[in-house]
């Protein structure tokens, strides 16, 4: 029997790959990606606690973070084809329009 | 065998996902990606939820890579990716800080206190009908709450993606890309 605290740390590592592509990323595609391992991170957290304190509440909570990464890549895919068409490029440093 | 399973998943999952932070091609990255999040439901199949897995199987594996993968297609993605990172040390140090910072943050009022189950799980029932029971009746607001935030992000998906999409991204006509260079030298 695996204890609660191994899933945890494993969700904490993902969790922590996922914030290092985010900060380390230029390509926003890729900024995309890293979210998603973060949503996927909790996700496991929540299914893990859900399950040994007998409680669905965890679940749940699952269920709705998937909704709503359904629809942030939804309406961040429609944002970055926008984007691209406007500028032609997806890096991060080339949209610091405002800059003196 | 379920700690075998589990180690192996948390292996595989960590190295794939390690892939898809560090790799410059947009290709191997999605890939990755994409293995990462079956063998994640491979750990809420483990966990024993069920439901949570063949969703979790159905909508990201099915629908966010499918997503993903209409979106590669529109932009340049089969050469690498240059990315000007200054240094990697660092930013590697302070994901780590930040990251264990929060699991500190979050952790300690759970460590002082009993977590009491507000929800247990139903008797003799298994974890799909526990969860319809649950879902339907505790977080039916929130439910259709979702369901709306849904169809408000497939219209804001169609409307954004959909306009001028007879002209191509990728091989532009050579009078737009003079435009675009002028403006983009006119705004430096």
């Amino acid at each position: 029997m695996i204890g609660l605290s191994h899933y945890l740390i494993v969700s904490g590592i993902l969790f922590s790959i996922g914030l290092i592509g985010v900060l380390r990323r230029k390509n926003l595609l890729m900024l995309f990606f890293a979210t998603e391992i973060m949503l996927n991170a909790a996700n496991i957290a929540f299914a893990a606690i859900s399950s040994y304190y007998g409680d669905l509440s965890g679940q749940m909570f699952a269920f709705f973070i998937i909704a709503v990464a359904a629809s942030e890549v939804a309406v961040g895919l429609g944002l970055l084809i926008v984007l691209y068409k406007k500028q032609g490029t997806l890096d991060l440093d080339d949209l610091a329009v405002m800059k003196g | 065998m379920e700690q075998f399973a589990f180690y192996l998943f948390s292996v595989l999952t960590i190295g794939l996902f390690l892939i898809t932070v560090l790799s410059n091609n947009v290709l191997y990255a999605m890939t990755s990606l994409a293995a990462g999040m079956v063998i994640i439901s491979g750990f809420f199949f483990i966990l024993g939820a069920d439901f949570l897995g063949v969703v979790q199987l159905i909508v990201y594996v099915g629908a966010v890579m499918a997503l993903y993968s209409f979106g590669m297609m529109f932009f340049d993605a089969t050469r690498d990716i240059k990315e000007r990172n200054t240094n990697s040390y660092s930013v590697f140090f302070l994901g780590g800080m930040i990251a264990l910072l929060l699991v500190v943050m979050f952790s300690a009022p759970i460590m002082g206190e009993n977590i009491v189950a507000m929800y247990p799980v139903p008797e003799g029932a298994n974890n799909p009908q526990a969860v319809g029971l649950v879902l339907f009746t505790k977080y039916l607001v929130p439910f259709e709450v979702a369901a709306v935030m849904l169809l408000v992000a497939m219209i804001a998906g169609i409307i954004l993606a959909g306009k001028k999409m007879d002209d191509s991204l990728t091989t532009k006509d050579e009078n737009h890309e003079e435009d675009l260079t002028f403006s983009l030298k006119d705004n430096r």
